[in-house]
């Protein structure tokens, strides 16, 4: 039976592995400028992580394997350096590969969390609420009205709260059910919560990032392709979180413009 | 008779059967009970489990008697989305609390720790009979709240603001759903920290003549080890559901900010952080995680060592590494909230401390195969089981080096990439300590042995299907399925779809077979097969108790004395190839390799 | 009077025979014993449990107010609708009355305790001293409600404002952690009158009752501060 389980351990082992390796299940491809090293930092550990995997599950396995078949005579055997060797071997190969996941990994992240948007970002509001993302485009003039909690009312589709009658700068925003951005612009997506928790997550735009009520957070990315991808909700948020979704349409430049003028047209 | 000044208050052997079997202050007694409840506990998450991955493997389709369990929630027999996350919440709520904290610890550490360090009983049995019955009545209230008529609350087991803080605007259960739950937990709390108090005194002052820290077995460190963990940690979420029962129904604003829309209604609170729910829940809820899992640690070093006729390679260092587990556990709460909006060098810096504490789990698990190398290994089911903790350790252990650095946690953050690593670490390998646990120390529970050939059948089942369900949960997190959701409506996921009915049908078998190892515990308590004193050649004070099962004051007339380590093996005894704890003799070892 | 502090008993000098060292493990290193044989380690006396295990207690309790301070920190810095109150004036009269009940606790232990090793026989109510301090007790108890009344006819409710959100729950923790120390108090005056208390159950809640004092003092200040 002990060989048995070998076996299956180590069937089980690469059997998991298959997958990974024939990138039977990825990620849909990067579309962004900042994803390529999230990606390599995914494979690097991937690498990193599979191999740990492999090599204990099969070492686990041999050692199941040779060591339950002994005869009552056979000596009790201590394994060669004993626990010093083991713990600095779990000291040096753990601590190096993963301080240096982490220390490499501070690029990535930093990019996309601690360097600020540039200075002609395309500025773009997303609101979250049960269970729907509407976006604003601030206009001609450049600015986002100021927003009134008790003025939101789905019936009248202020979905915002804007008071256009009294907020000169509200007049001209421009509000939308789908995102739409020109391909390689800079984007500074605002995010406003309306009434829980909600997340932004637009896996080929290796972007994520909670809404949290009573909080202004920001994003920004650039996307590099054009094409339709759809943000989803990660945040449970109720019973419509599972179909809380918008698509992003990434054009160029022109399609935007038109897409704009359209959309404002229908204000 | 060894006189000592710190002994359990005496309680004389009850007579009648509430004293005996209800209301015991006998520490074995509870840890019975405990068992007991993680059982009912676990069957019904079980069942939760099935009806979750049905209805995600084919969403629109009725499940026959559903109406019966609610007629709000699956009119028709077809769940209804807000019902799934019921069901989800409180499958994870149940599972989490009153399964993997219970069992290995609650139930295990009761019966055992006092038997291991030689005590008759816990220094207060008066406490410690009511932290079963405080956590038994958390239980019921948590359960209650499937017959309320709004049904249980269902933001998950986390419970985040404002979603839970608001009220029943949010969406249906949470309105009395939440503050039963928040009610629940926080009884379960106080019932644990009734349970920490008698863990660590039992250890540290009730040890028998001869019984040093050091000659502890290693299921008796992590008990205590644990026990000190929850102490703290639970310590912490007591206020935080305090906190949140006020939101709910004093109208206070501890969680929930200014200017929440709800259905075009502005939600009256002010001025409250989202986030501080976060900070304060993590806070106890890493710790937690590892309060799940050191107890595994314990137990299945203990049975492994058995099993393989030696000592671990270094007994300090598995302490010592059971130990900075514990102590970085604090540190890393913030892995889980990368993305949450909290500072972006905060995240830097949990992430730190979250990729360091690999190191001593990997020094376990290095020390572990290390000490399997050059022994005598014998399988039996407990030992199968042990090792597929160790398989299934290593296995939910790697997938946290991804999850430990926030820029990929951007891509795998609230996937089935998390689900299928916690599940693995907590709902496989956690229950795999468990059942090693049940099957090695069913024989001293019960004076009877569990049937070895159902034992077997039920690992293979479990090993191989276990790993058929929780495998494929990273590949979806990598496609990036999103989890707590009740369908798949999505563009991108609907290719993942069939590899959910793959997970659904390995479920289902793989609950069916936990049914062999029910029956096998109930026919084998009352028909077993007799159990001798100390049927695996065992070294601890457990298995030198004078009668299986052990007597009302564990060791009869005299506490035992202690002259050896707890794990004597591999050499010359008067028994065998082993010494015990409480064996007057020399420890002559021959039998070595120089 | 009987006494009922037992006496430690003898330690036993216990050497055990030379150990032949075993390498079966422990990386070759032997026995977990230190090398000389003698198990100083080994607690052949413990401590009572309930020394021990009122630090853990106490442990916990700190965690948990350590948890509500935090999320007053943390709540008092997100919006800026906090509005500072002034604190009842009876808080510092029951403040006095809780420390007085501190020193009036100490005298009646080491009367009790004398009496109760027979140092000093002749006490006629050694018990006195822990009827003023239950009385003081009870007395900071009913002050606090009067706290809470001021504030309540101030207009002043839990949810008025998270300032006073805040008073109400930490001085209702204390209150509550302190009622159990009252219900140890009085557990401990009827042992005694029953002539089974143990010297360690009275140092137990000795030391849970001036840990209340000092969380108490604690709670004060942050209140000061912060509200």
């Amino acid at each position: 039976m002990a060989k048995f389980f070998a076996v299956t351990i180590i069937v089980i082992a690469i059997v998991s592995a298959i997958p990974i390796i024939r990138h039977t299940w990825d990620p849909p491809a990067d579309i962004s400028t900042h994803g390529g090293m999230i990606d390599e930092q995914m494979s690097e550990t991937m690498a990193e992580a599979g191999i740990s995997f492999l090599a204990s599950q099969i070492l686990l396995a041999l050692f199941i394997w040779k060591f339950s078949s002994w005869r009552p005579g056979d000596k009790i055997k201590t394994f060669p350096g004993g626990a010093k060797a083991l713990v600095w071997a779990a000291f040096l190969l753990v601590g190096t590969e993963v301080l240096a996941l982490g220390v490499f990994g501070v690029k990535a992240w930093a990019t996309v969390y601690l360097t600020p948007p540039s200075a002609n970002a395309i500025p773009v509001q997303v609101q979250a609420g049960q269970f729907a993302f509407y976006f604003r485009y601030p206009g001609p003039d450049g600015t986002f009205g100021p927003l009134h909690p008790d003025l939101i009312s789905e019936a009248n589709e202020n979905f915002f709260g804007l008071d256009t009658t009294h907020d000169a700068d509200s007049k001209d925003d421009i509000v939308t059910a789908e995102m739409a951005i020109p391909v390689n612009k800079e984007i500074h997506l605002l995010m406003h919560a309306k009434d829980v928790g909600h997340s932004f997550y637009v896996p080929a735009l290796r972007v994520q990032q909670d809404f949290v009520p009573g909080l202004d957070l920001s994003l920004h990315f650039t996307a590099t392709q054009i094409g339709k991808y759809e943000i989803v909700c990660t945040q449970l948020c109720g019973l419509g979180h599972y179909n809380m979704k918008a698509y992003l349409e990434v054009m160029s430049q022109d399609d935007f413009d038109n897409w704009l003028k359209k959309e404002a047209a229908l204000q | 008779m060894h006189d000592m000044s710190a002994h359990a208050a005496e309680h004389h052997a009850p007579t009648g059967f509430i004293s005996k079997h209800v209301f015991s202050l006998d520490h074995k007694v509870i840890g019975k009970q405990y068992y007991g409840m993680a059982l009912a506990a676990v069957l019904i998450g079980m069942v939760l489990s099935w009806l979750m991955r049905i209805h995600l493997a084919w969403t629109n389709y009725p499940i026959p008697g559903l109406h019966l369990l609610s007629a709000n929630g699956a009119p028709g027999n077809v769940m209804t989305p807000e019902y799934y996350l019921q069901l989800m919440t409180m499958h994870a709520t149940i599972m989490v609390f009153f399964v993997l904290t219970t069992a290995p610890f609650a139930a295990f550490g009761n019966y055992f720790l006092p038997i291991q360090v030689g005590a008759e009983d816990m220094p207060f049995p008066h406490f410690n009979m009511m932290s079963f019955w405080v956590t038994f009545s958390g239980f019921l209230v948590l359960v209650s709240s499937f017959f309320v008529s709004d049904g249980p609350t269902l933001g998950g087991w986390t419970q985040y603001a404002p979603l839970s803080a608001i009220g029943p605007a949010s969406g249906p259960g949470q309105g009395t759903g939440v503050v039963l739950w928040a009610i629940s937990i926080a009884l379960f709390c106080v019932g644990q920290l009734l349970g920490s108090l008698n863990f660590i005194t039992t250890t540290l002052d009730m040890r028998t003549k001869g019984m040093s820290m050091w000659r502890l077995p290693l299921s008796a460190w992590a008990w205590f080890i644990t026990s000190v963990m929850g102490l703290t940690a639970f310590a912490v979420l007591m206020p935080a559901c305090i906190l949140l029962i006020l939101d709910h129904v004093a109208g206070t604003s501890f969680f929930v900010p200014s200017g929440l829309v709800l259905n075009d209604q502005l939600q009256p609170h002010s001025g409250g952080s989202t986030l501080l729910w976060q900070h304060l829940f993590w806070f106890f809820g890493h710790p937690e995680v590892y309060i799940a899992i050191v107890p595994g640690l314990g137990i299945v070093s203990h049975v492994l060592i058995t099993n393989m006729r030696r000592p671990m390679l270094s007994h300090r260092v598995l302490v010592y590494a059971m130990g900075s587990l514990a102590v970085l556990s604090y540190m890393v709460y913030g892995h889980h909230m990368f993305v949450s909006g909290m500072n972006p060098v905060s995240s830097l810096a949990f992430s730190f401390p979250t990729l360091i504490i690999t190191i001593p789990s990997t020094i376990v698990v290095l020390i572990w195969m290390g000490s399997i190398y050059g022994s005598k290994l014998r399988i039996n089911t407990a030992s199968l089981f042990a090792l597929g903790f160790v398989s299934m350790f290593i296995s939910g252990g790697v997938s946290g080096f991804f999850l430990a650095q926030p820029s990929i946690d951007i891509m795998l953050h609230a996937t089935y990439f998390v689900v299928g690593h916690f599940h693995l670490v907590m709902a496989v390998a956690a229950i795999f300590g468990i059942f090693a646990g049940t099957y090695f120390w069913f024989p001293k529970m019960f004076g009877r042995m569990m049937d070895e050939t159902l034992g077997k059948v039920h690992f293979w089942l479990t090993f191989v299907g276990a790993y058929c369900i929780f495998m494929p949960f990273h590949y979806l997190g990598i496609a990036g399925n999103v989890r707590r959701y009740q369908a798949f409506v999505d563009d991108y996921l609907q290719p993942l779809i069939p590899l959910h009915r793959f997970i659904t049908i390995a479920a289902l078998l793989t609950g069916l077979a936990q049914l062999i190892f029910l029956y096998n515990l109930f026919h084998s308590r009352f028909w077993g097969k007799p159990a001798t004193d100390n049927p695996w050649e065992a070294t601890s004070l457990e298995w030198s108790t004078p009668t299986t099962p052990p007597p009302h004051n564990n060791f009869g007339d005299k506490l035992p004395e202690v002259f050896h380590d707890p794990y004597q093996y591999g050499v010359q005894g008067s028994t065998g190839d082993y010494v015990m704890q409480t064996s007057p003799e020399k420890v002559n070892s021959a039998n070595d390799e120089a | 009077m009987a006494t009922t502090v037992p006496e430690p008993p003898k330690i036993e000098e216990r050497r055990d025979p030379p150990r032949v060292i075993s390498d079966s493990g422990n990386g070759g290193r032997g026995t977990l014993a230190p090398a000389g044989g003698d198990f100083r380690a080994v607690k052949d006396y413990a401590p009572p449990p309930s020394s021990t295990g009122i630090w853990v207690v106490l442990a916990s309790i700190t965690m948990s107010f350590a948890a509500f301070t935090s999320a007053l920190i943390v709540r008092q810095g997100s919006s800026l609708d906090w509005r500072h109150l002034s604190l009842p004036r009876i808080l510092y009269f029951n403040t006095l009355l809780l420390l007085a009940s501190s020193f009036t606790l100490e005298v009646g232990r080491r009367q009790v305790g004398s009496y109760m090793s027979g140092r000093k026989a002749g006490i006629a109510h050694p018990a006195r001293w822990l009827y003023i301090t239950l009385f003081l007790g009870l007395l900071f108890v009913a002050g606090q409600y009067a706290a809470w009344l001021q504030l309540r006819a101030e207009g002043l409710f839990l949810a008025t404002n998270p300032s006073s959100s805040f008073f109400y729950v930490l001085t209702a923790a204390h209150a509550l952690h302190l009622l159990g120390g009252l219900g140890g108090l009085t557990r401990v005056i009827r042992r005694f009158n029953r002539s089974i208390l143990r010297k360690s159950t009275l140092d137990a809640t000795s030391h849970y009752w001036h840990f209340m004092d000092a969380l108490w003092v604690y709670l004060l200040v942050l209140l000061w501060i912060k509200l």
